[in-house]
């Protein structure tokens, strides 16, 4: 038997939360306690810091040659020289401003598209769900590359169509997350009951389902933003991106096109990869952690059964 | 009871749902086959009474709920509030008739908006029939509270639902109701997911508001709760109701035969009461399959060969008292 | 007394949550004949299905015990799950709450049945199948009936599937968790008449678990009575109805509706105190009719108050003639 000592009373504990109540303190909680989020949050901050600071923070100008091509790193040079004569550090911290600007003004885009169609469908449910999910299934199976290389074809490579495309691929899982959200909010009995007193739809959507899909659709932003972060450095590494403009995936591509490799210059074909990679890391481990605070159910630790622990407790003689 | 003209009439309610074949069905061109929620429901419900509409799952009462506020639309059959037939209303019409009927719903824990403050939601139902919240509006908020038990009302009127205990939350439900003076209040199972010691206070509450003239149809499975606190009771079955009367008399002196047994097999809370249960056989059959003549006859433990062939409607047993059953009461005038 | 199947000492139980702890049982004791019939009442948060459910030792890692279960004498709890698996279907089985709509929707209702003799080994195979058909006898569904699934069974008739599948491996004690609840009027007579006659039948005994007062009444001989974790009231359920020695148990039957009755309904205000803060003094004291002095500061302790009879009050411990001075006091 395990002994354990009984815990002094604990006059301060807060009341057993309800599931309602944990959702409006989610980022509350979360921001203060999950070590995960914190994390994340942390460095997507710095990331967001340095890409607004460009100006200021970046040693060099993005566009001076300032040595050998592929110069090596260097007390004057932290992370060396691109093929270029370039110095790496500049372009990687005017790229963060780049790719950080498409990744949220892409899923941004998402977001409103996604969202209003999850909306929309969700609440008016009969045909207009149906058409609206045919035409989410419609996007969700168009092939990204191909149509990024036509719209490069077509309409040319610029910074906007890159974020319109990236926000017309991305969009669909946003509608679909929304929709089964509104879907279910719409059954509750307080709305049936809000509209049994002969509230208008408009009032029924901004009132009553807002508020509750809003936190959802935060948090399935924030993982929206790794997403288009991703695409948007792929997109420029096949070379589709625009050309005037610098950003992490560019410099990949570049570093491939400029034989970085041959060179064995890997500060430049390293860094970028890795910046990429810790703000799509930090962007999910936030997106995360505010679905798993919205959605409690997800934890499977209550499946655990049989594994009581018994302790001991003095008995008291009578009273007091 | 009151001798105005009903504050609600009820009269022949028909409401059928059509069940979908699935798509072999509809190949092998399967008989369609629809529930018969509602098959022939009269009623009426003054102001100033509580009539109490008391069955099992399936007999159609929640259905009767919804089809009164139009939340469902019947098959056959007309419904008129305050002498005026409401039956085919379309939205715009009933919106001022929204006021006067009001729902009160089962589940506390699911009625209330957790986002909303309870200001907010008693609030809503004003903003949404324009009335000015700013000024006269608190004091409207502040008095339905009052009137649901909430005192003193400043004390509740900015706490969240989740604050809330389950017979407050249904309190301020009710409160929500209140506000636009309703004539009519339909609650469905009010304190059926309340604790026991609670219940009582909701339904003092209920009660008390006939006597501001609201007239009140609960629903409920809980006969006990309906002899109290009703002023008459229409028992229901498979879609239609076989017995009506006053509260005391139905419950005293059950006249049809499923009411006697249903009466019979309620447990008393004295241990020592003699208990002298009529099970019946079986459960309540589908309402799709209802059988030709008496819908109780395949468990009645009273059928006799007739019963088979002769669909009863309701008729007099006694005083305001009625039961569709051919074995009892006066032969209707044929 | 010492006849007694199970014997539940001192229980307590307490849950580790993220805002603390929550000492959900506090101190149940009480003792179950063989064949004997008793009720555990009391409201929501009341400590029933907890109690109950570490008599199974089906108590999530959350959860810490101290107490003793006896079956047959032998403490079960002793070492935690090994000395509960070894009991579990086998002596003490459960009708879990809404066990009638936690049937796997896929899986026959016999296969279902079967389940628990094949996996705590006490039949397999045809002897089995063999044992399900009398199981489905013995709960009034037609033995035929072991091949259909769950969906073409009624609520009552899945309910009855429940008990038979408590019973699939022959147990002495049956623990009902709110077996009627969900149900209508008239199945719930069914159900009950069946619970009775299979207590009579087998030699079962049961608990019966459950808010509904009036259901206890007419099939419990015995019951307790809890609130906030304790036992307010033990005893023949006819005393605890016309001889009630705790205040909670006499307005908990005041509150119930009575079909005959005249009497008016009341309610009881407030609520029940958080189990999460150490009580001081009686748990029901802030909404007692008849509090007086030692009740806010003194646990009352449980006393005898007649033959099995005891209650937990301290109106319990004074002498008749002073009760007139005591309830002037504290009575409102």
């Amino acid at each position: 038997m395990t002994m354990e000592a009984v815990p002094p009373p604990g006059g301060t504990v807060a009341a057993p939360v309800h599931s309602n109540q944990s959702r409006r303190g989610a980022l509350r909680r979360l921001l203060a306690g999950d070590r995960q989020a914190l994390v994340g949050t942390v460095v997507l901050a710095l990331f967001v810091a340095v890409a607004v600071a460009a100006p200021v923070l970046s040693p060099y100008s993005p566009t001076a040659k300032v040595g050998d091509v592929y110069g090596r790193p260097s007390p004057a040079h932290w992370l060396g020289l691109d093929d270029g004569g370039i110095d790496m550090l500049t372009l990687l911290i005017w790229g963060a401003r780049v790719s950080l600007l498409v990744g949220f003004a892409a899923s941004l885009m998402a977001m409103l598209i996604g969202g209003t169609v999850g909306i929309l469908s969700g609440y008016m449910g009969g045909k207009t769900d149906t058409v609206l999910m045919r035409v989410t299934d419609y996007f969700l199976v168009i092939p990204d590359v191909p149509l990024m290389i036509v719209v490069a074809a077509i309409w040319g490579q610029s910074l906007f169509n890159i974020v319109v495309i990236i926000a017309v691929i991305y969009w669909t899982s946003t509608a679909r997350l929304i929709r089964s959200q509104v879907k279910s909010v719409r059954e509750q009995v307080y709305v049936k009951r809000a509209r049994s007193l002969g509230a208008s739809n408009a009032r029924l959507i901004i009132k009553h389902v807002l508020p509750q899909v809003t936190p959802l659709l935060v948090a399935n932003t924030v993982l929206t933003v790794a997403t288009a972060i991703f695409a948007e450095t792929y997109i420029a590494f096949l070379g589709l991106g625009d050309p005037s403009q610098v950003s992490w995936g560019k410099l990949i591509q570049n570093s491939l096109t400029g034989g970085a490799i041959f060179s064995d210059a890997w500060w430049a074909i390293v860094p970028p990869g890795i910046c990429v990679t810790l703000v799509i890391l930090a962007c999910t481990m936030v997106g995360q952690s505010m679905e798993d605070a919205m959605n409690p159910r997800l934890k499977v630790g209550h499946l655990s059964v049989h594994r009581f622990r018994l302790r001991s407790f003095p008995r008291e003689p009578g009273g007091v | 009871m009151s001798s105005q003209p009903p504050l609600l009439v009820v009269e022949n309610l028909v409401t059928h749902y059509r069940l979908g074949r699935g798509f072999l069905g509809t190949i092998t061109r399967k008989p369609e086959s629809s529930v018969h929620a509602l098959d022939g429901v009269s009623f009426t419900v003054h102001s100033g009474e509580l009539l109490a509409l008391v069955g099992e799952s399936g007999c159609g009462k929640t259905t009767t709920a919804q089809t009164i506020v139009r939340m469902i639309e019947p098959n056959s059959g007309r419904i008129l509030f305050k002498g005026k037939d409401i039956t085919r209303l379309s939205a715009g019409e009933m919106r001022p008739l929204r006021r006067e009927i009001q729902l009160v719903y089962q589940d506390p824990y699911e009625s209330l908006d957790p986002r909303f403050r309870v200001r907010d939601t008693i609030e809503e139902p004003l903003a949404i029939h324009g009335v000015d919240v700013a000024g006269d509006g608190r004091q409207q908020i502040l008095s339905a509270l009052e009137r649901a038990g909430l005192t003193p009302p400043e004390l509740y009127i900015d706490r969240y639902p989740h604050e809330l205990s389950g017979g407050q939350r249904q309190r301020v439900a009710i409160a929500a109701s209140l506000v636009l003076n309703p004539a009519l209040l339909v609650a469905d199972e009010p304190v059926s997911m309340l604790d026991v010691s609670v219940r009582a206070g909701i339904l003092d509450l209920l009660a008390g508001l006939r006597r501001s003239g609201l007239g009140i149809l609960m629903i409920t499975h809980d006969l006990s709760t309906a002899a109290h606190y009703a002023d008459r009771i229409a028992v229901m079955y498979l879609g239609r109701i076989v017995e009506l009367g006053p509260a005391v008399d139905v419950v005293r002196n059950p006249q049809h035969p499923y009411t006697r047994a249903l009466i019979s097999v309620v447990p008393s809370r004295d241990p020592l009461a003699r208990a002298r249960p009529q099970l019946l056989e079986g459960e309540t059959p589908n309402p799709t399959d209802i059988p030709p003549g008496c819908r109780f006859a395949p468990r009645c433990p009273m059928v006799e060969e007739r019963c088979r062939s002769v669909d009863p409607e309701l008729r007099p047993v006694g005083e305001a008292h009625e039961a569709a059953c051919i074995l009892v009461g006066a032969p209707s005038p044929s | 007394m010492s006849e007694a199947i199970l014997q539940v000492e001192d229980l307590h139980i307490w849950f580790d949550l993220d805002e603390g702890e929550l000492h959900a049982v506090q101190g149940v004791s009480f003792e179950l004949e063989p064949g004997e019939r008793m009720g555990l009442v009391g409201e929501s948060g009341c400590g029933k299905t907890t109690t109950i459910l570490a008599v199974m030792g089906l108590l999530p890692a959350n959860a810490s015990v101290a107490g003793r279960v006896l079956f047959n004498g032998e403490d079960i709890l002793e070492e935690g799950e090994n000395t509960v698996a070894p009991h579990r279907w086998k002596d003490i089985a459960m009708v879990f709450q809404g066990a009638m709509n936690a049937f796997n929707p896929v899986k026959r209702i016999g296969d279902q049945i079967a389940e628990p003799m094949e996996l705590h080994g006490t039949a397999r195979g045809r002897q089995a199948k063999g044992r399900v058909g009398d199981l489905l006898e013995l709960v009034g569904i037609p033995g035929s009936r072991a091949d259909r699934y769950p969906h073409e069974f009624s609520g009552g008739m899945r309910q009855r599937a429940a008990i038979a599948m408590a019973l699939a491996c022959g147990p002495k004690i049956l623990l009902a968790d709110e077996p009627t609840t969900a149900l209508d009027v008239m199945v719930q007579a069914q159900i009950l008449e069946l619970l009775v006659g299979l207590t009579e039948e087998l030699g079962l005994a049961l608990v019966f678990v459950t808010h509904d007062l009036p259901v206890v009444a007419q099939t419990c001989g015995r019951a307790a009575v809890m609130y906030a974790g304790r036992i307010a009231e033990e005893g023949a359920t006819a005393d605890l109805y016309h001889d009630a020695r705790h205040p909670y148990t006499r307005l908990l039957f005041a509150a119930t509706p009575d079909l005959h009755g005249k009497e008016k309904i009341i309610s009881i205000p407030g609520s029940p105190p958080r189990l999460d803060r150490v009580i001081t003094g009686c748990p029901f004291q802030p909404r007692c009719d008849r509090a007086f002095a030692p009740c806010p500061t003194v646990t009352p302790r449980t006393v005898s108050v007649a033959e099995r009879h005891v209650a937990a009050c301290h109106l319990n411990e004074v002498p008749a003639e002073r009760l007139g001075e005591a309830g002037a006091t504290g009575a409102r």
